[in-house]
């Protein structure tokens, strides 16, 4: 596969610890000189796969490729990166000098090369004069620049930086990020970075890779994941955004929070559910009724500094939040309007739960590893396999896990402008989604039920 | 006095006691003649006593040897306890440390009756081994102390600078255990040096180390002569504590 130029390729890296997978069929290439970034949050297997590419841990399938070469089974001492830890890992018993040359003292670099090029290091992260000094008697962020020459002043081909700024404060954070932008530019090598931070990938990326429970979510430019999110994960993790349920009424043509609207998504067909984003910034509020395409009534206004946060309650009682510099007093009506090229359109990913199940009698059926009673009369044989359909709305959730036909955890929220949707992680590890007007928080323990009548059976066409 | 200074009463009594009292006691023993008179004959004696000077380098020599052999074994053997891919099991970890909790003169008269059985001529070769046997989980346990707690990173960061295993070992984690060695090796050398029942039983009073000597002369009511040697040895021990003190870490030791 020589020819093309991507320095680093992950081909179809799956791996998982366990029972748990960490990593699901990822692919990704990248280019000589890019400053990637793999964001996601915790547990999305980002860093599984930069130490992947460090040569800690290998994948249980796929390849990785440097400029063309598979080194899946190479390792670390033999590979052309080099990475600043987490928690830096400098060595204590080495004061900074020694430090950053243990490298090139393993290659066996002249000694008065290597007094060179650790000065040369030493004055880029601005740590000159600090030579002689205990690693351990320097604060994070001297630390952190020590980190970063010491994998540096190896002309690695690739740095990989594993939330090299998570540990500092978030002045020395901000001014990291610019340096490390910096940085970037002047040595020119491709920068691998791993951070749950959405605004740090923002600020530094050239791509970002958004990644959830072992899986890419979107691959683009800042400017790409941020405008266009392909799904309501993305539009969720990356900036504010108002997340809606919708409808593509035709090409051109979106209807959400009762009304309908001018966009410029097409091919989605007539009719489709679809998830609808309109980032807070993205809709205009105003006084006067005329030229507005709905009426709000203002909730709720905070100052931000640069802007005015609102919540609103639309005509049709779908709440949204709507960024503006002129604040709206609370109580007032306003006129709201979207511009066409504004409205982000996604293709839903699942429109009801839908899990496989077997027939257990004439009116129970087995699925998530559960006997559920279902309505009778559905004419099949114990034992037959079934697809089973719950609606989101359908599936009830109380506050006591053990009084629940199964039990789970939120794992993840998302607001929709009416309603709450959750996704829930049962005890067993398989996801549901649920549709609620109760408030849950990530994390909290639920017992799950579903009643008989909202259990659809659908015979397999075999 | 306050409350708190009340509850060190019992251990300050403890100190003065069977510590500080025992010492100043020796001190004084040690520069005295048999009827009380200040003395620095027993010094004399000693330093011109070609065979107690004799016994003192054994003793050194034999603490010297079996130190070194106790590091060759242990660090070897705390290394693969601490490594998660060679020992998955703490069981292990626990029959290793475990002779530690037998009464040490058990473990001698067990060893030595070992020997007699297979018939083994009892000598210098006999001491050591006997010795390697009793110290060495006091070298294994501290060392393998500080390696299962060495933070795995630093490891990952000198193979990602480019070190090969090896490489690794010698110049990552091997700087990094020497708190654990040095505390090794205070727990062995000290009693080492001190010890006579082992020499006693392994060489049937063959060889007689230092701690022999000092135990033969405070037997025999030489009670002025053994204070002095006794000095001597603490004089030696406190030489070989400099060493742990000199090192502003020793976090990872047994303590």
């Amino acid at each position: 596969m020589k020819g093309n130029d991507y320095i680093i390729e992950f081909k179809n890296i799956c791996k998982s610890f366990g029972d748990k997978c960490v990593l699901n069929d990822v692919s990704i290439s990248v280019k000589q000189g890019e400053f990637l970034t793999l964001l996601g949050p915790s547990g999305c297997g980002k860093t599984t796969l930069l130490r992947m590419l460090a040569g800690f841990g290998s994948p249980d399938s796929g390849q990785i490729l440097i400029n063309g070469t598979d080194i899946t089974d190479v390792p670390p001492h033999e590979r052309p990166v080099n990475t600043v830890f987490q928690r830096y890992a400098l060595f204590p018993h080495l004061d900074v000098y020694d430090n950053i040359a243990f490298g090139l003292k393993l290659q066996k670099v002249p000694v008065n090369e290597i007094d060179t090029k650790v000065r040369k290091v030493l004055k880029m992260v601005s740590m000159t004069d600090y030579e002689d000094r205990d690693v351990e008697s320097l604060s994070g962020g001297q630390q952190q620049r020590v980190a970063i020459a010491r994998a540096i002043v190896n002309q690695p081909k690739v740095l990989l930086l594993d939330e090299p700024l998570a540990a500092l404060d978030l002045k020395m954070r901000k001014d990291m990020q610019i340096e490390l932008k910096e940085m970037h530019r002047k040595l020119g090598i491709t920068f691998i970075y791993v951070t749950h931070d959405q605004e740090e990938a923002l600020t530094l990326s050239d791509t970002i890779v958004v990644m959830n429970e072992g899986k890419i979510q979107q691959i683009g430019s800042p400017t790409d994941i941020y405008n266009e999110p392909q799904n309501s994960f993305v539009a969720d993790f990356i900036g504010e955004s108002n997340i809606l349920n919708g409808k593509m009424v035709k090409d051109r043509l979106v209807e959400f929070v009762g009304h309908e609207f001018e966009c410029v998504d097409e091919g989605f067909g007539e009719d489709v559910a679809v998830d609808v984003v309109v980032r807070p910034e993205d809709i205009y509020i105003m006084n006067r009724l005329e030229g507005s395409q709905l009426s709000a009534k203002v909730k709720s206004c905070t100052f931000k500094g640069v802007h005015y946060e609102m919540f609103v309650d639309t005509d049709k009682g779908y709440e949204l939040m709507i960024q503006d510099y002129n604040a709206f007093e609370p109580g007032s009506e306003v006129g709201l309007f979207i511009k066409p090229a504004d409205i982000q359109v996604m293709h839903k990913e699942r429109t009801c739960n839908t899990f496989e199940g077997e027939i257990v009698d004439e009116s129970h059926v087995k699925f998530l590893e559960n006997t559920f009673e279902c309505p009778e009369g559905h004419g099949l044989e114990a034992g037959d396999k079934v697809k089973i359909e719950v609606t989101f709305a359908s599936v009830e959730l109380i506050d006591h896990p053990e009084e629940g036909m199964l039990a789970g955890e939120v794992h993840f929220l998302l607001y929709k402008g009416d309603h709450y949707h959750l996704t829930i992680l049962t005890d067993d590890g398989d996801h549901l989604w649920v549709d609620t007007n109760d408030v849950w928080d990530k994390g909290d323990l639920v017992g799950i039920n579903i009643a008989p009548k909202d259990i659809k059976l659908v015979k397999y066409n075999d | 006095m306050t409350k708190r200074s009340t509850w060190a009463l019992p251990y300050a009594i403890f100190l003065v006691l069977f510590v500080a009292l025992p010492l100043i006691l020796i001190i004084l023993y040690a520069f005295q003649d048999g009827s009380g008179n200040f003395t620095f004959a027993n010094f004399t004696k000693f330093f011109r006593d070609a065979d107690a000077i004799g016994t003192f380098a054994l003793s050194l020599e034999v603490a010297i040897e079996n130190t070194a052999i106790c590091i060759l074994l242990g660090y070897p053997a705390a290394w693969i306890l601490a490594n998660k891919k060679l020992n998955k099991s703490a069981v292990t970890i626990v029959l290793f440390i475990m002779p530690m909790w037998i009464n040490a003169l058990m473990r001698t008269l067990a060893t030595a009756e070992l020997f007699h059985m297979l018939g083994v001529q009892l000598g210098k070769g006999t001491l050591l081994v006997g010795m390697v046997y009793d110290y060495l989980p006091f070298m294994i346990y501290p060392i393998y102390n500080i390696l299962d707690r060495m933070d795995k990173s630093y490891a990952e960061a000198a193979a990602d600078l480019g070190a090969t295993p090896w490489q690794v070992f010698w110049k990552v984690q091997v700087p990094l255990s020497m708190p654990g060695v040095i505390s090794g090796v205070m727990m062995v050398f000290m009693p080492t040096v001190s010890t006579f029942a082992i020499s006693e039983f392994l060489t049937n009073n063959k060889i007689k180390l230092f701690g022999t000597i000092i135990q033969e002369n405070i037997n025999s009511s030489m009670w002025n002569y053994g204070a002095a040697l006794s000095l001597v040895m603490l004089v030696i021990i406190g030489i070989t504590s400099l060493l742990q003190d000199n090192k502003k870490e020793v976090s990872g030791g047994i303590v």
